[in-house]
């Protein structure tokens, strides 16, 4: 469990995501569950669509109406704990953030991740983006099985 | 002996952003910091920072170092800084000497600002003397100053947001992280740092401490022990791994020991880390014109001490006769950041302490 061994809960985790109807289009899932004095998700946002309020430890509410899935808030979390999530037919796209060295390549199959740090199954690397708003934190998108919607997080390189 | 009004120790967050505020007020001050480059723990810190954009939320600490450094930098009619200069001793009649370039010299100030920051706390296990055996601050400098590995296999103690944060950063430098022992039954830190470093694969192991370190000539392996409800060892649950770095982040303390010869009421507060001095709403000590202000006023994130740096060195250039033109307003508004930093779960440990002291949730 997240107190004591750093993952959350299946039921932690279903709850930040939408509804799969919404995610016909990428929508950001942020797994902020604790009140931490912070809300550079809610200012970054060009949409106005995540909300935290005047009191910044609040968590942060996410209007899918108004996210369009860019993925700005991703970098810009400094606890690296939002990703895009998009399903497709039989497959589900994410846009994750990335800060180690070598990164990604498009076109590559890295290892899909679990939040024990399982390996799950094969990741394949859409889009490595990487500009200087982003500040050093890469943006990787990728296209996981559908199955692992609520369980994929991080990819990692075949070692 | 030099005379100066204002003199700012310490040039970590807390004194920069005093300076900062104090020059903005039109107000001169000699900045002194005891190592060779300004900005304290900013410079090895190169993760994003947590809070508001007001205390530069999402800028990594290297690159808020920089923007403080600048800001500092712009005012260099009245702010002189003295870097590798090392303050010895304050003296009741407001007297400073500090060694620089091997010279004792003496500044007569009226005012002084005292943002020294804190120290590392240690850990007693058997062989806790061997090479190979760091403070988190240490290997945090040895990679992100110096660009130096600490060790290849590492095992940190303690889960805070430092040893979450360090932890991380080992890994991207390539160490490999073998294990992260927390003796509370609870991870201490921010659950998303905890998150990030599960995810890539380092297990947490929370009710665990270190038993004893083993080597010869450095570390070669490392025992680990289960603890039970009441902190006491469980035998049998010995882990050892194979490591050539142990990393101790069990907490910091407040470097309060120039307040203390000066002769400030000081008072024993374990919520705000050790030791600190008894202050008012406006970081006064209980010695007209010492202020005090950072980690070295009680432990907090780095959010804090520059958003206290701000309101000490507006107060103090205030007294001093150099009022800024905004005081009333940016007092209200740092005093309500300050509020809103320590308004969650995790500020309530300093909100306590801050009540024990006698001061207010937003000073």
């Amino acid at each position: 469990m997240l107190e004591r061994d750093g993952y959350a809960t299946h039921e932690q985790i279903s709850s930040r995501f939408p509804k799969v109807e919404l995610l016909v289009k990428p929508k950001a899932v942020i797994e902020c569950y604790e009140n931490i004095p912070c809300n550079p998700c809610s200012t970054s946002c060009p949409f106005n669509a995540i909300t935290i309020g005047k009191d910044i430890n609040n968590i942060p509410q996410v209007d899918y109406d108004k996210c369009t899935g860019c993925g700005i808030c991703v970098h810009s979390c400094p606890g690296l704990a939002i990703m895009v999530c998009e399903v497709l037919a039989d497959k589900v796209r994410f846009k994750i953030p990335y800060e180690f060295l070598p990164r990604p390549i498009e076109n590559e199959v890295w290892q899909a991740v679990n939040r024990k740090g399982d390996v799950i199954g094969e990741a394949l690397i859409e889009k490595v983006s990487l500009n200087n708003r982003q500040d050093r934190t890469a943006l990787v998108q990728v296209l996981v099985n559908k199955e692992f919607i609520y369980e994929f997080v991080t990819i990692r390189r075949e070692s | 002996m030099i005379s100066k009004d204002l003199v700012i120790i310490g040039g970590g967050p807390a004194g920069l952003c005093a300076a900062r505020m104090a020059a903005e007020a039109g107000q001169s001050a000699i900045l002194i910091d005891r190592n060779a480059k300004l900005g304290g723990q900013l410079i090895k810190q190169t993760h994003m920072f947590f809070g508001s954009e007001k205390q530069y939320a999402k800028t990594r600490g290297i690159d808020i170092a920089k923007k403080l450094l600048d800001d500092v930098g712009s005012y260099p009619e009245l702010i002189e800084v003295w870097e590798d200069a090392t303050v010895v001793g304050l003296y009741p009649d407001k007297v400073i000497t500090v060694l620089k370039q091997e010279k004792y010299l003496k500044i007569q100030a009226k005012a002084i600002i005292v943002a020294t920051g804190a120290s590392e706390k240690v850990l007693a296990f058997e062989n806790n003397d061997l090479p190979g055996i760091y403070g988190a601050g240490a290997v945090q400098t040895l990679m992100n100053v110096y660009g130096v590995k600490p060790g290849n296999k590492i095992i940190m103690v303690g889960s805070g947001n430092i040893g979450l944060i360090v932890s991380y950063q080992l890994m991207q430098a390539g160490v490999e992280v073998v294990s992260l022992v927390e003796a509370s039954p609870n991870i201490g830190g921010y659950k998303v740092h905890a998150a990030k470093l599960r995810r890539y694969g380092v297990e947490i192991n929370t009710s665990c401490t270190i038993k004893k370190a083993i080597g010869k000539e450095a570390v070669e392996k490392v025992v680990t022990i289960k603890l039970d409800e009441n902190w006491n060892e469980i035998p049998g649950t010995e882990k050892t791994y194979e490591v050539d770095a142990i990393c101790i982040a069990v907490g910091l303390t407040p470097l309060t020991s120039l307040l203390s010869m000066i002769g400030c009421e000081m008072k024993y507060i374990s919520e705000l880390g050790g030791l600190v001095p008894v202050t008012n709403k406006y970081h006064e000590t209980s010695i007209d014109n010492i202020y005090v202000c950072g980690d070295s006023s009680g432990i907090e994130e780095a959010s804090s001490a520059i958003v206290e740096g701000y309101l000490t060195g507006l107060i103090a250039s205030s007294k001093l006769g150099k009022k800024h033109p905004k005081f009333a307003e940016l007092v209200d508004d740092f005093q309500s950041q300050l509020e809103n930093l320590r308004n969650g779960p995790f500020g309530a440990k300093i909100r306590q302490g801050l009540k024990k002291l006698g001061g207010s949730v937003d000073a």
